[in-house]
């Protein structure tokens, strides 16, 4: 069981939900940017949250199926097609041997995500199969993929190539999972404070939940650097370095912004005046350049209940997905 | 969350914070992810789904709240005994030249021969206050104020081993970077092995004293590792 790369896309890793508990030791969690869209491409396929998927960005890489494949895919739309036709996202696809799956043209978001049964067979490290960039280690031999790779699968529990058609190049099995909720105002990102909030002049704290920023086109896995109005301290704090998150906004000398992504350092000296809620890191990781977001204050509690309640949905889609699978199966 | 100790660079603020960390790492929960250490600071890292599941019905963050005060308030009556510092770990440099690219421009701008600058660079026995940028990147403090300097306007790359400078602070790149530190010299000691078990050599806490070595014993020592 496996596929190969026929050609590599723009940024194409295995990741997984991130390798976490060894910050102390300078060693950042990365992992997908969309957590919400790699996890549901793990439970369509019929695999736990905790496999790893492939994470791709626009221009997509073009992918061979070497046996038949029980695959989803989901997050940005970037015209997946198998053999030439139009396959959905958000939907177990069983896609035939010796087919060719490939990204025609960017509709929407910036990651996608393609989850296999079973899962990748790929490096672990430290817990964790997400790729390394920086230390070369974990996913695929901690490197982005490339021409000629060939990943296995680990081993299939269902048999789904019963439901192949005869003459047909996939099967789209009949479910599909309503993300609606995920990603509805795309650009309204809620925050919670940070601790050098209180700091900013009150000037400044009008424009960060008042004005528009734009994502600037630098913007990477590591970060999205803002565009706007300048932001300003009450008085200038000389900080040492101290932890940083996934979704923490710091505020640059320049007065500009950036946003710690999947791949951030683990510590950083900037003030921190904001925290993208986790529960609204999914649709700021399927942001482009270019794409403008507008802050919204919230308070802790109303951002812990957000993050329970979609990781609840997930749980009962995870019993949904399984439930579905054996049914056709059996 | 975070628990700030001031914003500073002192040996005792960073004991009480390793002694925060210890109190922290022996009660894990479920839910608990991460747990980091800085100069003055340790912040919990925590999945508020995972604990809900557990309990904590008024809010998760107010039970992180209550732990970290309990921390506080436990590691003001004394400091575990095994923060006792052993022998410095002594590190090898090879100074200036291609390894050291920076230690010229820095003699010039500080008005001390790099001969001095190596002098007072190595005399100094420093601590890891932290682990942080990049795996395994050691911060040390404090150096000599004589030394003190701003960091370079943009990045460069720096190569693994990389010794640099930037404000009161000495560090050591464990990998490839780009960095804006001033380089002025390079270690042949693996400070990240991802195969080895901790992956990292340095961890906060332990002590530091450079000591110069020419380029000869730098590719010995560079070479008996099997490199980087």
């Amino acid at each position: 069981m496996s596929l190969s790369i026929i050609k590599p896309g723009l940024l194409d890793t295995l990741q997984d939900m991130g390798r976490n508990g060894y910050g102390s030791w300078g060693i950042n969690p990365g992992g997908v940017m969309d957590r919400y869209a790699a996890h549901v491409a793990n439970l369509l396929v019929g695999n736990c949250k905790d496999e790893a998927v492939m994470e791709v960005h626009f221009p997509g890489p073009q992918i061979l199926f070497e046996q038949n494949t029980l695959i989803a895919i989901t997050g940005a739309d970037f015209s997946a097609t198998v053999n030439d036709e139009v396959i959905p996202r958000w939907q177990p696809v069983v896609v035939r041997r010796n087919t060719v799956l490939q990204f025609s043209s960017l509709v929407e978001g910036a990651r996608c995500y393609i989850g296999v049964h079973g899962g990748y067979c790929c490096d672990k490290w430290l817990n964790s199969y997400s790729t390394n960039l920086k230390a070369s280690v974990g996913g695929w031999h901690g490197q982005a993929l490339k021409k000629g790779d060939e990943l296995p699968f680990k081993e299939n529990t269902i048999y789904f190539a019963g439901l192949l058609k005869e003459d047909s190049n996939f099967e789209v099995l009949p479910w599909r999972v309503n993300t609606e909720k995920v990603y509805r105002w795309p650009h309204e990102v809620g925050f919670i404070p940070g601790n050098e909030w209180d700091q900013l002049s009150a000037a400044s704290k009008d424009s960060f939940t008042q004005n528009n920023f734009l994502i600037h086109p630098s913007s990477d896995r590591m970060g999205y650097q803002l565009s706007g109005s300048s932001l300003t301290m009450d008085q200038s704090v000389e900080l040492v370095s101290s932890a940083v998150s996934f979704g923490t906004v710091q505020l640059l000398p320049n007065g500009q912004m950036i946003v710690l992504m999947a791949d951030h350092q683990t510590t950083g000296g900037y003030p921190r005046i904001a925290h993208v809620i986790s529960a609204h890191l999914p649709k700021l990781a399927q942001l482009r350049p270019c794409d403008t977001i507008q802050f919204k204050r919230m308070d802790i509690s109303a951002a812990e209940i957000l993050i329970t309640a979609q990781q609840k949905e997930l749980h009962i889609l995870q019993r949904a997905c399984m439930d579905h699978l054996n049914e056709l199966v059996c | 969350m975070t628990l700030e100790l001031g914003h500073l660079i002192d040996e005792q603020v960073n004991r009480r914070v390793l002694a925060l960390e210890t109190w922290l790492r022996e009660r894990p929960f479920p839910g608990l992810k991460d747990i980091i250490v800085a100069y003055s600071s340790i912040t919990v890292f925590y999945d508020p789904a995972e604990m809900s599941q557990t309990g904590w019905p008024d809010g998760v963050h107010r039970h992180i709240r209550q732990l970290l005060e309990e921390a506080w308030v436990a590691t003001d009556r004394e400091y575990p005994s095994f923060l006792q510092e052993g022998e410095p770990i002594r590190m090898p440099v090879c100074y200036g030249g291609g390894f050291g690219p920076d230690l010229e421009g820095l003699s010039i701008a500080l008005k001390i021969s790099s001969k001095d600058i190596i002098e007072l660079h190595s005399s100094f026995i420093y601590r890891v206050y932290m682990i942080g940028f990049l795996p395994g990147f050691p911060y040390l403090g404090r150096i000599d104020p004589r030394l003190e300097t701003g960091r370079k306007s943009r990045p460069v790359p720096v190569v693994a081993g990389g010794v640099g400078i930037a404000g009161n602070q000495t560090g050591i790149y464990p990998v490839n970077s780009p960095g804006g530190w001033q380089i002025i010299g390079r270690t042949p000691v693996k400070l990240f092995d991802p195969k080895k078990e901790p992956p990292v050599r340095l961890e906060v806490g332990d002590r530091v004293q450079f000591y110069a070595v020419s380029r000869e014993e730098f590719e010995a020592l560079y070479g008996s590792q099997g490199g980087y």
